[in-house]
């Protein structure tokens, strides 16, 4: 059959039509963009402070002369970045899971995650470093480090605990009822269900609001700078003052920028590979 | 002239032929029961025909004009077909009621009074006037799909195309749905359907017609199709879905 079929005028014309179609508007929306961005760009260099301003942000100079240190501290935003992330992860699905709980012994534990999520989610987050930064070693505990780095590390994964922990519990919320009862008639037990069945539909589906949270967590990894952490964003702080020169302050937004536009992208790809797969042919 | 009008439709999804030159006329209020096993391509005609799919050769006519133009406006050819699905797949957020006006107020333009009047009227018709302001949910799955078909009709649609409508429901279930497309029939409704109850394609269809494999295999009057078909292959398929004559 199939190799016996070749298009029909109709189609081929059709074709010609679709793909003239697509043309337009490709290069509608290449135009439209050019002409907006064009347009945006040319109103900032009409600026009357135009040419201090590229003095003073722009200079290729000082960026390069400020690179090297904001290098060096953003690697210590990076490190912070990956091992908080496992924590809030961990932190936020336990908390989540915490607040589904059914039993009666573990109402204690329900209590505990709704505090915990009011709480840490109503505290600035600079505020958290700054009373964890300073204030944790100032209690003298024995035996626990008084690296402001690290406490600093600890107000972060508390502060977006909170909020991620709100995500998977709307993201548990909005897996539908009929799931959970295939899976009791299973026979599987409630622990069960919510591991197997459950946890693993929701994670699917508040990725892109836990992505947003992560870059939200990327970028405020710099404020650990506020609690004497020489990480990039005091490293251009530092370099600013010093040289009275602010361009130092755009490389780390090229910095940060970087960094969180392939994790968008591979979110993405990864969401999109998700769909495929379990929607492929169920219309 | 026919109202609708199929002509070498063909369809792929990659490289597997769904619908391979496939040729239909509906007449105005005609019913026309698609049957074949599952996989046959029933349901993948009928998205065509509502430009929910884009072919990959063929022409349908809708009252004479060709509705597979690239440059013909989806959105005009479904305000005048209607559709209702195998998983009823009405909104979850809406009520009954608001399910049914959504389309009349906002791709009709109705306004809100006549256009709740005439789903309350038609949801009334069907059995559901203790439901109009109930969510879906709450609904039996009869309930739930005669709150679909009120929903395709609510806009006046001039062709109804109905997915296996009953397939998701039981014996008892199916029979109270039927019974209203059977009143639709009566009122002379255009419709195409594909269905696997075979007494009633035997009952309600001016038109059979057998696919097999994408292909229309055969097509006639009820009387003829389902009792005294021309193929094999229909005769083999009628065996295994009818119940033995005794």
């Amino acid at each position: 059959m199939t190799e016996t079929w070749s298009p029909s005028d109709r189609e081929l014309e059709r074709r010609r039509i679709r793909r003239r179609q697509r043309l337009q508007r490709v290069s509608t929306a290449t135009a439209v963009t050019v002409v907006v961005l064009g347009l945006a760009g040319w109103g900032v260099t009409l600026t009357p402070g135009w040419d201090r301003f590229q003095e003073t942000f722009l200079s290729w100079e000082d960026a390069k002369d400020s690179f090297p240190s904001i290098r060096h501290g953003f690697w210590l935003n990076v490190k912070l970045f990956l091992v908080c992330e496992v924590f809030i992860l961990a932190l936020g699905l336990a908390v989540a899971l915490a607040r589904q709980a059914r039993s009666a012994w573990l109402a204690p534990v329900r209590v505990v995650a709704v505090v915990y999520t009011d709480v840490f989610r109503g505290i600035p987050t600079i505020l958290l470093v700054l009373i964890m930064a300073f204030g944790v070693p100032a209690l003298n505990l024995q035996g626990l480090t008084t690296d402001p780095y690290v406490w600093a590390g600890v107000a972060l994964v508390l502060s977006y605990g909170a909020y991620v922990a709100e995500v998977f519990r709307s993201g548990i919320d909005s897996i539908h009822p009929s799931q959970v009862n295939s899976a009791s008639a299973l026979g599987l037990s409630r622990p069960q269900t919510l591991r197997f069945v459950v946890v693993p539909q929701a994670v699917r589906r508040v990725v892109p609001p836990l992505l947003n949270d992560f870059v939200s967590l990327q970028k405020d990894t710099a404020l650990v700078a506020v609690a004497g952490v020489f990480d990039s964003m005091f490293a251009a702080r530092d370099y600013a003052s010093y040289n009275f020169n602010f361009t130092s302050y755009v490389v780390v937004a090229v910095f940060f920028v970087v960094m969180t536009v392939p994790l968008a992208r591979y979110c993405d790809w990864l969401q999109r590979r998700w769909m495929e797969r379990e929607r492929a042919g169920a219309l | 002239m026919s109202l609708l009008e199929l002509e070498s439709i063909r369809k792929c999804y990659a490289d597997k032929v769904v619908l391979d030159d496939v040729d239909l006329r509906v007449d105005r209020s005609d019913v026309v029961c698609l049957i074949g096993s599952s996989g046959s391509g029933k349901s993948t005609l009928l998205r065509c025909v509502n430009l929910l799919e884009q072919l990959d050769d063929g022409v349908i006519r809708l009252d004479g004009r060709e509705i597979s133009d690239p440059l013909v406006d989806p959105r005009e050819v479904r305000k005048r077909i209607g559709m209702v699905f195998q998983a009823y797949n009405l909104f979850p957020h809406l009520t009954v009621l608001d399910n049914c006006t959504l389309a009349p107020r906002r791709v009709h333009g109705v306004a809100r009074r006549d256009a709740e009047a005439r789903a309350r009227d038609l949801l009334a018709q069907f059995g559901l006037s203790e439901h109009v302001d109930k969510h879906p949910d709450r609904l039996s799955g009869g309930q739930q799909q005669r709150a679909a078909l009120v929903r395709a009709l609510c806009t006046g649609p001039e062709i109804l195309l109905l997915d296996e409508i009953t397939a998701a429901l039981d014996p008892e279930l199916v029979g109270e749905v039927l019974t209203i497309v059977r009143g639709l029939a009566e009122a002379g409704t255009t419709m195409v359907i594909a269905t696997h109850e075979m007494s009633f394609a035997r009952d309600v269809a001016t038109t059979v017609c057998f696919l097999d494999q994408g292909r229309i295999l055969e097509q006639g009057p009820p009387a003829q199709l389902l009792t005294d078909p021309r193929e094999e292959r229909t005769r083999q398929f009628l065996g295994r879905v009818l119940p033995p004559k005794g």
